[in-house]
């Protein structure tokens, strides 16, 4: 298991490279410009100059690229453009930010998903089928920022019970775990929730369908395993397909919604991204990309390994 | 059990409702339009929102502006300076004479050595103070400052490149921070930029980038008139509009910039004032005057200008705007007396069009670079999609390259001949100017030795009577005699229907009945030391 890990571990290397080559391309790629994103419509030519060569944008976009990639490799992602701050230090406040949200999301959308998704599988009643199957179909069809603004007219502005907007009370800087912070959470999870619910739903529900009709099964039954037994059998078989989505939803979650995030003031990394494209911040465009993809890469590993725990055939495979 | 149902949820509010932390009556919170908090190390960036809440009330430049009245244009007054003159036989040369006595933040004294240390940290590039991230947002505010020295503790001689009877206007964006915080903060901006020090109203208590700016009243202010009645000042970023309209709603914030039209008639209903006034601000349409384009012909600018039903406009972004009748609003002390009237007469803009030789089978093309947003920009996509209706409406062939709002700003920045001008084939450009001084609000847009990258005469606008009248007004020291110059412009400019002119934004602010004592001035900056909290 663990020379599995690390030779997985070592493919994350040329992957890691290549990464790193997308993300520079692509941002270079987008229209604008990064110093005229930061200098008023009608400042001078000698001044854009000027900056263009202090910020080393008038070299070689390979050498560009080195030098960024020399600058990272040494821990150290550059310095802001829009506020002349280490791009370290912004990227990991909204890092940590954007990770509360998203544990947050990931416990609501997959503990409610495993629940409603198993109850579907051996509803006898088609109507809580139905019903589950519907609550899916709307996870994944409503736009969240949608729902987010819904949420925000309902909850905060009509019936003013919770806060529409911001990471916490104004007298604290930061994040904490308390209930103050915790009521600034609630929408913001609930919409950012839906999605993962929708699609983590719809896997469970036909995963455990699935296997309830396999013969193991009926061979527990006529065995005269109980009920409950049977469930924990039944879930650790469909532990792996629905992991690896689980996988791919919490990255998405981890990723930051630059929408939600945005609807909600939320200061994680998608309200970081919004401003940074705005403002045409390249270093922390790039540094931010690059974290995100980078831990993107380590959750699907994590993902891997912890699949490879539940059913050895993967590896085998 | 609907009964218990509602009993729950009527808990569950008063809970939610005892645990809304109180704010002491004299706090007032903003919700900014800005994704961040401006820069606070002097020069901010994030536009003229930036220069509102990050630069007049951190900062005072040596030449403030008076935004105390509603009634009349926003202009400048003394600010760190007490008083200004150009150089006797030599009116290249100003000297500006220091207010004593002033306090930074930090308790060090506002002297020539901190005007100098400051205008070194723009323009001396060797100097360990130099900026560029500061350098960027003012060089294009002083263009024609080249020199600067000390004359003694409390006066200072500026030097323009050209003789610039507006230079005053220029130095109203140029702030002032403490040398002393600089060196405190180990001469790094970036950490200025968290713990800044100025000589403004307010003194900052805390950053924290992307949520929130913290401001507190500065009792040592230089203006006792202007020491803020508000004990603080919270700001937030909050780039959605939607975000904005609830938090105000909600009672998160009392005030909020720029609320959503089709949002006002629900603050209103929530018992929120809505706050306007004429203030500085052209949407409009720059045409390009090179060789071969359809706007080189008067009648093609005059038939656009009439073509374009403003009322409706007007009623498409909720009464939030009014109708352009030239370059500045009526009223406006520039505005002069243009003989062109320009008003929705589609019936004259189609003999126009048929005089200058166009007709069904030989449209005027016209196509026109316009952004999806921006600052200043209004609702670009549903009104340059009426006014295309409009002018196709009476003979024009109008066709748009749609862009993000930081592309169109780098397309700006070639002139119509450039590239990428070229190689989109438009032939008008959509960025909504500021003239707050005559400089914005004409010499860079319209005289003929400003074509970028020098100004923003993106249309290479070439008029050698025009330059001469711009030229009067730069050389006009006395203000009446300036006034009548800028008036003689504007004149011009609208009767050769020079642009295409379609609204002026009203500055939409919303805020709760418990903020009061603002008045809103004609200008893109305002004073928030009378403002108290009830």
């Amino acid at each position: 298991m663990l020379l599995y890990a690390l030779r997985r571990l070592l493919y994350l290397v040329p992957v890691a490279f290549g990464v790193s080559l997308l993300v520079f391309a692509l941002v270079h790629l987008a229209p604008g410009d990064a110093i005229s994103a930061i200098v008023p419509p009608d400042a001078p030519q000698e001044v854009v100059d000027k900056l263009r060569t202090y910020y080393g944008f008038d070299k070689p976009l390979p050498v560009q690229y080195f030098r960024w990639m020399l600058v990272t490799l040494g821990g150290d992602f550059g310095t802001s453009i829009g506020t002349g701050r280490p791009v370290f230090e912004e990227v990991g406040g909204a890092f940590l930010n954007t990770i509360v949200l998203a544990i947050a999301a990931c416990i609501v959308a997959f503990s409610l998903a495993v629940v409603l998704g198993t109850a579907a599988a051996y509803a006898r009643s088609r109507a809580v089928d139905r019903i589950v199957t519907s609550i899916a179909l709307i996870g994944v069809s409503v736009p969240h920022f949608w729902l987010a603004i819904v949420l925000v007219i309902v909850f905060s502005v009509e019936l003013g019970w919770l806060p529409p907007m911001g990471l916490g009370p104004e007298n604290v800087a930061g994040w904490r775990l308390d209930l103050d912070h915790l009521r600034y959470m609630i929408l913001p999870t609930v919409a950012l929730s839906m999605i993962p619910l929708g699609v983590m739903t719809r896997t469970v529900r036909s995963t455990v369908k699935e296997i309830l009709n396999m013969e193991f099964v009926t061979a527990l039954q006529a065995k005269g395993m109980n009920d409950g037994r049977i469930l924990l059998h039944v879930l650790k078989n469909a532990a792996p397909t629905c992991l690896a989505v689980m996988g791919l939803q919490a990255g998405n979650l981890i990723g930051g919604s630059i929408l939600i995030e945005t609807v909600f003031s939320w200061p994680g990394t998608g309200f970081l991204l919004n401003s940074a494209i705005f403002r045409r911040d390249l270093p922390v465009l790039q540094g931010a990309t690059l974290v995100l993809a980078f831990f993107f890469m380590m959750l699907n590993l994590t993902v891997d390994v912890i699949q490879t725990m539940v059913d050895p055939r993967i590896k085998r495979g | 059990m609907l009964k218990r149902l509602r009993v729950l949820l009527a808990g569950a509010g008063v809970l939610a409702a005892s645990t809304i932390p109180a704010f002491s009556q004299g706090t007032l919170r903003i919700g900014m339009t800005a994704a961040d908090v401006p820069l606070t190390t002097g020069q901010p960036d994030q536009g003229f929102e930036g220069y509102r809440f990050a630069g007049y009330t951190i900062y005072d430049a040596l030449v403030n502006w008076d935004l105390s009245k509603a009634d009349v244009l926003a202009d400048i007054k003394p600010g760190l300076a007490t008083e200004w003159k150009p150089v006797e036989g030599n009116p290249k040369k100003w000297v500006f004479t220091l207010r004593k006595g002033v306090k930074f933040h930090d308790g060090t004294d506002f002297n020539a050595d901190v005007v100098i240390w400051n205008l070194d940290k723009l323009l001396n590039d060797k100097s360990p103070q130099f900026d560029p991230k500061q350098i960027a947002q003012a060089r294009g505010r002083i263009p024609t400052l080249i020199g600067y020295r000390k004359i003694d503790d409390y006066a200072v001689e500026l030097e323009t490149r050209v003789v610039n009877a507006l230079f005053p206007y220029d130095m109203s964006y140029i702030f002032y921070s403490s040398p002393a915080n600089w060196e405190k903060q180990g001469k790094d901006w970036a950490k200025v930029g968290l713990n800044p020090v100025g000589t403004g109203p307010f003194k900052v208590d805390r950053v924290v980038p992307r949520e929130r700016m913290e401001l507190s009243r500065f009792d040592g202010y230089w203006d006792k008139a202007r020491v803020p009645k508000l004990d603080k000042l919270l700001l937030f970023p909050m780039p959605e509009a939607a975000t904005r309209t609830a938090a105000l709603l909600s009672g998160q914030v009392d005030w909020i910039e720029v609320p959503a039209p089709d949002a006002l008639p629900r603050l209103k209903q929530g018992g929120m004032n809505i706050v306007t006034n004429k203030y500085p601000h052209n949407w409009a349409y720059q045409p390009s005057m090179v060789e071969g384009s359809p706007w080189t012909d008067l009648r093609v600018r005059k038939a656009a200008n009439l073509a374009i039903d403003r009322a409706g406009i007007k009623k498409l972004v909720g009464d939030m705007a009014i109708e352009s009748k030239g370059h500045v609003y009526p009223g406006h002390p520039w505005f002069g007396s243009p003989t062109f009237d320009i008003k929705y007469d589609p019936e004259a803009a189609k003999k126009l069009l048929k005089e200058a030789g166009y007709g069904p089978n030989n449209k005027p093309k016209i196509k026109i670079a316009i952004s999806t947003s921006g600052s200043g920009q209004m609702l670009p996509l549903p009104m340059n999609e009426y006014v295309q209706e409009n002018l196709n409406a009476v003979g024009f062939d109008c066709t748009f390259e749609v862009m993000e709002w930081n592309a169109l700003v780098t397309f700006g920045f070639q002139p119509v001949t450039g590239e990428a001008a070229k190689k989109a084939g438009t032939n008008a450009i959509n960025i909504s100017r500021a003239f707050p001084d005559p400089y914005s609000g004409f010499t860079r847009l319209m005289h003929g030795d400003y074509v970028p990258p020098k100004g923003a005469n993106w249309g290479i606008l070439k008029d050698a009577k025009l330059d001469e009248m711009i030229d009067k007004v730069h050389n006009s020291f006395d203000k009446a005699e300036q006034t009548k110059a800028l008036q003689a412009v504007h004149s011009y400019a609208v009767d050769q229907a020079l642009w295409i002119w379609v609204v002026h934004d009203l500055n939409p602010r919303a805020m709760s009945p418990k903020v009061k004592g603002f008045v809103q001035s004609q200008s893109w900056f305002q004073d928030l030391t009378p403002i108290s909290m009830q």
